[in-house]
């Protein structure tokens, strides 16, 4: 192969990393600022972390995003590996065109329209706003995302060994228990962990089917951010992007573990 | 034998589909329906249960009766108010001009991913998808304190003796400009990136051999390949960028009126839940030519693998 790795392609690649961090950077550094002007640097300080302690109103709604994030991804990740088995395994069966575009529209869907739609259909059945509907709301929109994580791996999978399982007399579930769910498990996880994050970060379908107690933690800091500029949403922002961080980078070196481990074994 | 198994298995699979399917139905499908009912609905009333209502217990009769009192008022308000057109056409406006923006950028980074050392380009990959886990609305927030009036872009320029006042760069078009781009990059660069990886380069090389520069290996021969990558990239990035809301919100102003606000705007603001769901109908059905593109490159892709 006659690679090479130009000084165009270098710095084409540095500049683009540079831009995607120097923000977040920013950011993180700002959080330690000692003074309250978020533009003027004050020394190092823990104060604005400190300053998180105490507010009841901020770790309550932190609690209720983790306990969504949580529910409406264990929800997502089972309906998204359905999806994903019966796109890949049951063949082209009758209504699957009308599947599939249901499976792929929220991806692109403007979150403004569903967001709204839910609404007007909670409203619709009578069904009180607020935990429940958000659950409801963030699970819809991941398993889309788990379904398509989910079957890009099982197409690449070697079906033979589950034809070789159940030519052996294994019965299907145990297959599926066995053969398959070992070999999908990576992109499981992966799809659990984009789902936890996807309900954890959103804004626009949370207020839309929010109700009185059910504020999460992106709603908090939007309201927060439209006042200006505090100390105390850096802080915020930083233990989020410190937490998301390393749940990524765990995650991806299991994964390659996991991985390196399959090989060897197949070897 | 085969074929006994597979009639074996057949009975009770249609389950695994069930779920997810009806699930789809009963919290995608449905609430969209209802989206379309409302805005027909006649506008005056701002309270549900919007008229008409639908019977069904009267049947055939109450079905006919529910489709007679439709109507399009409410698309007829859309048209008379200057500022819904003039926010479609911002939303298309921004849309456009970003993506073809990610595209420029999108396009130099992914290749040089692609042709880093292999163990290079896992940390790389890692390096770009992290951003896009990290909150949406965080990375829209970090610009706020880069661009605001006395933030360290002003601070920069002014040391670097570029400017003399503070420019006010929050609340305007580069702000939203620059929101979009840094927020959609990963979304342009992965899909780039992997096509980039499946390159052949012996093509190249053999471009190179028959004397062809390499401005023009590039257009006549890489940039053909990496299409369907570039299609899906630019789609997944044109398509949510019309109907976005957090980034013009936060950091645009009256001149950058994006759809997604307007609609939250009624919805939220003006309790006019109809002409909310008109919007949202309209602003689908200007979504459909690109949703289908879309899933046609992705379905594409799919059976390609």
């Amino acid at each position: 192969m006659g690679r090479r790795f130009s000084v165009f392609n270098l710095v084409s690649v540095a500049l683009g990393i540079a831009f995607l961090y120097l923000p977040i950077v920013i950011l993180v550094i700002y959080s330690f600022n000692a003074s309250r002007l978020v533009t003027i640097w004050g020394g190092w300080s823990l104060r604005w972390y400190a300053a998180l302690l105490d507010d009841s109103a901020l770790r309550e709604a932190a609690t209720n995003s983790l306990l969504i994030a949580f529910a409406s991804a264990t929800a997502a990740t089972v309906l998204g590996t359905l999806a994903a088995l019966a796109l890949s395994r049951l063949g082209r069966f009758r209504g699957r065109l009308p599947f599939v575009a249901m499976i792929y529209a929220p991806l692109v869907m403007p979150e403004v329209i569903t967001g709204l739609s839910l609404l007007l259909f909670f409203v619709a059945i009578n069904l009180d706003r607020g935990f429940l509907t958000i659950t409801i709301a963030h699970t819809t929109l991941t398993l889309c995302f788990v379904a398509v994580l989910v079957q890009s791996r099982l197409a690449g999978f070697d079906r033979t060994l589950e034809e070789a399982a159940m030519d052996l007399g294994c019965p299907p579930l145990r297959t599926f228990l066995t053969v398959t769910v070992p070999v999908i498990a990576p992109a499981i996880a992966a799809g659990f962990l984009l789902a936890f994050s996807l309900s954890l970060d959103d804004l626009v379908i949370a207020s839309f089917t929010t109700g009185p107690g059910a504020t999460t933690l992106p709603i908090r800091i939007y309201s927060d951010v439209r006042l200006g500029v505090k100390p105390e949403i850096n802080a915020v922002c930083t233990i989020f992007v410190a937490v998301i961080a390393l749940v990524v980078i765990a995650a991806s070196i299991l994964t390659r573990r996991a991985e390196r481990r399959q090989q060897i074994s197949a070897c | 034998m085969k074929a006994r198994a597979a009639r074996n298995r057949l009975s009770g699979r249609w389950l695994i589909a069930a779920l997810p399917y009806l699930w789809l139905i009963a919290f995608f499908l449905v609430p969209f329906l209802i989206v379309l009912k409302i805005s027909l609905s006649q506008t005056a009333i701002a309270q549900p249960p919007y008229t008409p209502t639908l019977d069904l217990a009267a049947g055939w009769e109450g079905l006919k009766a529910f489709l007679g009192q439709l109507s399009f008022s409410t698309y007829g308000l859309l048209l008379q108010d200057d500022i819904y057109l003039f926010s479609y056409l911002k939303s298309l406006q921004i849309a456009a001009l970003s993506t073809l923006a990610l595209v420029v950028i999108g396009l130099p980074i992914a290749y040089g991913m692609a042709r880093a050392p292999a163990r290079t380009q896992a940390i790389l990959l890692v390096a770009v998808i992290l951003p896009f886990w990290t909150s949406f609305l965080i990375r829209v927030y970090a610009w706020i304190n880069i661009l605001q009036r006395d933030g360290l872009l002003n601070d920069a320029l002014r040391a670097l003796g570029l400017i003399d006042e503070p420019v006010a760069w929050l609340a305007s078009d580069t702000a939203v400009y620059i929101g979009i781009i840094y927020s959609y990059l990963p979304f342009m660069v992965l899909p780039l990136y992997a096509n980039f990886q499946k390159l052949d380069e012996t093509l190249l090389e053999a471009a190179a051999d028959l004397g062809c520069p390499r401005w023009k290996t590039f257009f006549v021969v890489t940039l053909p390949l990496v299409l369907p990558g570039l299609a899906a990239g630019a789609l997944l990035c044109f398509i949510p960028i019309i109907g976005e809301f957090v980034i013009p919100d936060l950091l645009g102003s009256s001149q950058t009126l994006m759809i997604g606000q307007t609609l939250w705007t009624e919805f939220f603001a003006n309790r006019d839940w109809p002409v909310a769901s008109a919007i949202a109908v309209v602003l689908l059905v200007l979504l459909v030519v690109p949703i289908a593109f879309y899933e046609n490159v992705q379905s594409r892709q799919i059976e390609e693998r």
